[in-house]
């Protein structure tokens, strides 16, 4: 595996238009290959423009990022090569079969033995049965693994999701989560997880990241986070966090 | 691994993600007939009305084979290549935008260059599916066939499809600085530059203070060079170099804008939520 870590980031700060207030303001954070770190923090705290700053959608408006190795801002084609991104929120087409779609991405990611990649996926995320159906007549939870396995199509190096078990049942987003745990442990892919769901920041990430107001106010594993602060689940933390409520070893 | 396989390397992936982008599109045309009906009802439909009109012209001039009839209706066929090039263009940009698929188009390693090559193809094949019925349908109703404008017909069709593309590629970075708002531009801009596109009738005809704007179109020196070819028998290769000249000129200034406009969408977030 490369000595370069999976995301370097240092100082990112965006801000739409000249003088509005910073959506993310001076990010700074080294994630090393075969983690999984959890991006937190409420509505407007900064996520999802971090996110599209990281995928070359956006363009900071200062700092940097390196993702694999390659800097964004001059080499970003060449990163995106080896990443993928998955999120509830961008749809994949739905008149397309499952095959088809997984096709495009397959031909999109520049990928040879595309039909071997598709069933091999389609195998492990029990799609095998779906390949033919489209995809806008999936469930939610089928969806879902449909999305999963357009993100992992070129076996990327570096995985960024975006809630990716928002809106499934208690069963399918277990499911889901177990698989992406044994997926890491079998790949060694970082994954930059973006979630609500704490119970599934604790479960999957080595490192959690707090942002509140565009800023990394805290961060820490979540065995450090819940010590911290004291508290028996993250949920808790992240409401101490967003209610400015301190830590304990703040408290007189 | 030596520069020119590196290159050879690099064109291979570029024309896998291009065809990537273009089967998603193929692959929908499979599966939404009215789709494919939409691609031939313009064309055929626009063929039909002009036809019953030149074919009515004709008759009051007693001459079956009027060349004014052919004229018209070439105009028609001529011009649909123009239209159906920039539509097929912009519609499949905007098929991205209403499936809500940009963000993982935009997010894989499809470069901007070729997201706009693999839409210059799909508005090829949307051209010639919509406009070579067209132009049989006009032989088997009406006798007339385009292809007695002679081999000088290939580059008329190749210039109108370039200005098609220049045009829509302008549409496109509208759509990409507008979101949504511009949507209507797809079906619209290039039906407002009808009258000044010479179409129907010679550039002279115009107010001379519009003649340069109508000159400025490469359409206009196409459809000159038509009435030449159909009228007279020759090929009007000043009017043919013209079209081709400022083809490039607005490829150019059209491509630039989109690619400035790509990059302004990526500093104001509009990738993120366009088309909301």
């Amino acid at each position: 595996m490369s000595d370069t870590p999976a995301l370097l980031v240092e100082g990112l700060t965006k801000r739409y238009g000249p003088d509005g207030p910073p959506a993310v303001d001076g990010l700074d954070f080294v994630m090393p290959r075969g983690a999984t770190w959890g991006l937190l923090g409420g509505n407007g705290a900064g996520k999802t423009t971090t996110i599209g700053m990281l995928l070359g959608l956006l363009v900071p408006s200062a700092g940097r990022i390196v993702a694999l190795g390659h800097d964004m801002a001059t080499d970003r084609f060449a990163a995106l090569a080896r990443m993928n991104f998955s999120s509830p929120y961008v749809a994949l087409p739905h008149r397309l079969s499952v095959a088809e779609n997984l096709r495009v991405y397959a031909h999109l990611y520049g990928l040879r033995g595309a039909e071997r990649r598709i069933a091999e996926l389609a195998a492990q995320l029990q799609l095998t049965d779906l390949l033919d159906r489209p995809a806008g007549e999936l469930s939610a939870g089928q969806k879902t693994r449909v999305a999963l396995a357009k993100a992992l199509v070129n076996r990327p190096e570096l995985l960024l999701l975006d809630e990716p078990t928002a809106s499934l049942d208690p069963d399918t987003g277990d499911w889901v989560r177990g698989w992406l745990e044994r997926y890491r442990a079998e790949t060694g892919c970082a994954i930059l997880l973006a979630s609500h769901n704490m119970g599934e920041v604790e479960r999957l990430c080595d490192h959690v990241l707090m942002l509140k107001q565009g800023r990394v106010v805290d961060r820490g594993s979540p065995a450090e986070l819940l010590a911290r602060y004291g508290r028996d689940d993250l949920e808790e933390v992240f409401l101490d966090i967003a209610r400015d409520r301190q830590r304990v070893e703040m408290v007189p | 691994m030596n520069a020119l396989a590196l290159r050879h390397a690099a064109g291979v992936l570029a024309a896998r993600r291009i065809w990537g982008l273009m089967y998603r599109h193929l692959a929908l045309y499979r599966r939404s007939w009215p789709r494919v009906l939409e691609l031939l009802y313009w064309p055929v439909l626009q063929m039909t009305v002009w036809g019953f009109v030149t074919a009515y012209l004709a008759g009051l001039q007693n001459d079956v084979a009027s060349v004014a009839a052919g004229v018209l209706l070439g105009g028609v066929l001529l011009w649909e290549v123009a239209v159906r090039s920039q539509m097929g263009f912009a519609i499949s940009f905007l098929e991205e935008i209403w499936s809500r698929n940009l963000g993982h188009v935009f997010v894989s390693p499809l470069r901007p260059m070729e997201l706009v090559a693999a839409l210059v193809a799909m508005g090829a094949i949307r051209m010639f599916a919509g406009v070579i019925p067209a132009v049989i349908l006009a032989f088997a109703l009406y006798g007339f066939g385009l292809w007695t404008i002679g081999p000088v017909l290939v580059p008329f069709f190749a210039a109108l499809m370039m200005m098609g593309w220049a045009v829509a590629l302008g549409v496109t970075a509208l759509i990409l600085r507008h979101g949504a708002g511009a949507e209507p531009l797809a079906w619209s801009v290039l039906f407002g530059l009808t009258p000044f596109a010479a179409v129907f009738y010679p550039v002279a005809v115009l107010p001379g203070w519009l003649q340069p704007v109508a000159l400025a179109i490469p359409a206009a020196h196409v459809f000159e060079g038509m009435r030449a070819a159909l009228l007279d028998g020759a090929v009007a290769w000043g009017h043919l170099g013209a079209a081709f000249g400022l083809n490039v000129v607005w490829l150019a200034a059209m491509g630039w804008l989109f690619l400035r406009q790509f990059e302004s969408a990526r500093v104001r977030g509009a990738l993120l939520n366009i088309g909301e």
